[in-house]
């Protein structure tokens, strides 16, 4: 572990079309340390499923440089960015973030499978994190498509940190959630990034959450910011 | 992984890749059959005779006189008489000969009269001879010699009574209830036309006939002295030389007789000729399979090109868990390449099942004798082109899948 910063943004610009000058996501600067929670906030199509894209590597700006930790992923080629993705970022949506055919054990090892890890503290990590997410061990072996949603999207916390990433990408993860699921759903959240140690980076239009992290960020500062620049 | 992932997917699946399995299992299964026979007519076809220099009949179609001198097929157009074949008998170049005389049936099999020689000098396959597999050649005008099929089939043994037929039949009402023959021998089996033959000498189809006119029995009209008996005439007949050098000469003598209109061929050139007429045919045969099985595949593709809009999710998932667009192309082959599978080894296994049901009546009614391991030999052969093929259909939802993988973003 160097003392760099988790993430850190450089001068970046993205847009969907390189050749328009429309839906622009402009990042002079933006640096998250490590063991921070952030909290991403702002209107549907405001562009922040853009910048999770960015971040896990998926997308690549025109311009700038986006640096996890020691690495600058847009000087990495697609293959080492899918490489660094499995190794070094967690990630969790929405919804359907399970294989609804494959066991719940099946789901995970889908993530372990890169992992550098041995299989015994693999398996022993997994039932640690089935534990602490409050999820039955028995659950291991059914398809994922009997569990409830509030069972599915704990299972996929345990797969985003099977394999101690660094950084954890949470988009939407309540939404399908009710209230009650939904505060306890961020507490396990938040309780396992800390035992973890990772950075989490939590997109949500639900402010009334926003009170659960160390930092919040209005992802339409970014979209603003760009289009100052681009006068 | 990846092959757990395929596989488990098809299973979610089930239904609609059962179909799909389904219509490749079709389609691989008339390509196989196909071609499977198309071999073996072949194989059987050349090997139904062998050593036989020419063969001599009634002046017809080349092919006409082969097929129903050989393989039993067809109607006979007319006869050659006795005194004709004597003198081209007599000929110095000729080593043997083999009479054969048609028209007359039992339960369907046909009745051929004919000589001691033919067990003697007759030859198939690799040229080799007829073996008794009980019993010995006939002797007297009444005795018949049957092939393993016909003694299989209606479970003949030796010694046992046997009623022809005239006519050729499945059920003739004219029956020969009057002489009927002794079953002396049954031959070894051959895989040709001859296990479905019964053969009795000349002198007992002139018997039967002689109080016979114009196809039916003539009341009160008694059986002649059989010893007396001089066949009239024959239907054809085989010929070997003493030199085959001499074969193109004696061709030439026997269609200038001038007694008769007579016709000699050579058995091996009419085959040829026969293959190549009947080779456009088993080409469209061939082409037309092969247009099943590419219908088949196409259906197999549009199958996995459909599934991958309700595989959104799961392929955004294995994308954001770091699994490579080459790993999602990988998975739509490996699902291709179980469907293709699964469906020769079907279609190869319902193949061999039904070739076990359909072979007697395949020998019976075609001459075609189906063996397991040309069977197998043709299966190792088409497999690899069966996956080839399945490997550049399924390129199409692979790729679609790939590109998927490489430009989708991780908004679900």
């Amino acid at each position: 572990m160097t003392n760099r910063p988790a993430i850190q943004i450089e001068n970046c610009q993205f847009r969907y079309q390189p050749d328009s000058d429309k839906a622009l996501l402009h990042i002079a600067h933006w640096q998250i340390e490590k063991g921070e929670t952030v909290f991403v906030y702002g209107p549907s199509g405001s562009g922040k499923s853009t910048l999770l894209n960015l971040l896990a590597g998926i997308l690549i700006p025109q311009q700038g440089n986006i640096t996890l930790d020691d690495v600058t992923l847009n000087q990495l080629n697609h293959r080492k960015r899918d490489a660094f993705r499995a190794q070094h970022i967690g990630m969790v949506f929405q919804r359907f973030n399970l294989i609804p055919y494959l066991t719940v054990a099946d789901n995970i090892k889908l993530a372990s499978h890169f992992s550098k890890l041995d299989k015994k503290h693999l398996q022993q990590r997994t039932l640690e994190l089935m534990k602490a997410l409050q999820l039955e061990v028995a659950l291991l072996e059914r398809p994922a498509s009997q569990l409830s949603v509030g069972q599915q999207q704990r299972v996929a916390i345990v797969r985003a940190l099977v394999n101690q990433p660094e950084l954890l990408i949470v988009d939407e993860p309540t939404s399908a959630l009710d209230s009650d699921a939904r505060d306890s759903f961020v507490d396990l959240l938040l309780g396992q990034v800390q035992a973890a140690k990772a950075t989490l980076i939590f997109v949500s239009h639900d402010r009334s959450l926003a009170q659960h992290f160390s930092r919040q960020l209005d992802i339409q500062s970014f979209v603003i910011a760009g289009e100052k620049h681009a006068v | 992984m990846l092959f757990k992932l395929a596989w488990k997917s098809l299973l979610a699946r089930r239904v609609s890749v059962l179909l799909t399995i389904l219509m490749m299992t079709v389609s691989i299964f008339v390509l196989l059959s196909v071609e499977t026979i198309r071999y073996q007519a072949k194989d059987s076809f050349t090997k139904t005779v062998s050593g036989v220099d020419l063969i001599v009949g009634a002046r017809t179609g080349q092919v006409n006189l082969l097929l129903y001198s050989v393989f039993h097929i067809g109607v006979p157009t007319n006869n050659i008489s006795w005194q004709s074949y004597q003198e081209i008998a007599s000929q110095p170049a000729v080593a043997w000969t083999i009479p054969i005389s048609l028209g007359d049936s039992h339960k369907g099999y046909r009745v051929i009269g004919t000589s001691t020689d033919f067990f003697e000098f007759f030859r198939f396959g690799n040229k080799q001879p007829l073996e008794f597999q009980q019993g010995k050649a006939f002797d007297d005008h009444f005795d018949a010699v049957i092939g393993s099929e016909v003694a299989k089939q209606l479970g003949y043994q030796v010694d046992d009574a046997i009623v022809l037929s005239h006519g050729i039949a499945n059920t003739s009402f004219s029956n020969h209830d009057d002489n009927p023959f002794k079953i002396t021998g049954i031959l070894a089996p051959t895989g040709t036309p001859v296990d479905q033959s019964v053969y009795v000498s000349l002198q007992g189809i002139e018997a039967i006939h002689a109080n016979w006119q114009g196809g039916v029995q003539i009341p009160g009209r008694a059986t002649p002295n059989v010893k007396d008996l001089q066949p009239q005439a024959i239907t054809a007949f085989m010929l070997g030389l003493n030199s085959r050098i001499q074969t193109f000469n004696l061709q030439r003598q026997v269609n200038e007789y001038q007694q008769e209109p007579l016709q000699a061929i050579l058995p091996g050139a009419t085959l040829m000729s026969l293959w190549s007429m009947l080779s456009s045919v088993e080409q469209l045969l061939l082409l037309i399979a092969s247009l099943v099985l590419l219908g088949a595949l196409i259906g197999m593709a549009n199958m996995l090109l459909v599934s991958m809009r309700e595989r959104r999710h799961e392929l955004s998932v294995l994308r954001a868990l770091g699994y490579r667009p080459s790993f999602l192309f990988a998975l739509l082959q490996i699902e291709a390449l179980l469907i293709s599978l699964a469906a020769a080894f079907t279609a190869f296994i319902s193949l061999q099942l039904s070739m076990y049901v359909l072979k007697d009546w395949l020998l019976q009614e075609y001459g075609i004798l189906l063996t397991r391991l040309s069977i197998i030999n043709e299966f190792m052969f088409m497999l690899p082109m069966v996956l080839i093929a399945s490997f550049v259909v399924a390129l199409i939802p692979a790729i679609t899948a790939y590109r998927q993988g490489l430009h989708q973003q991780l908004n679900l």
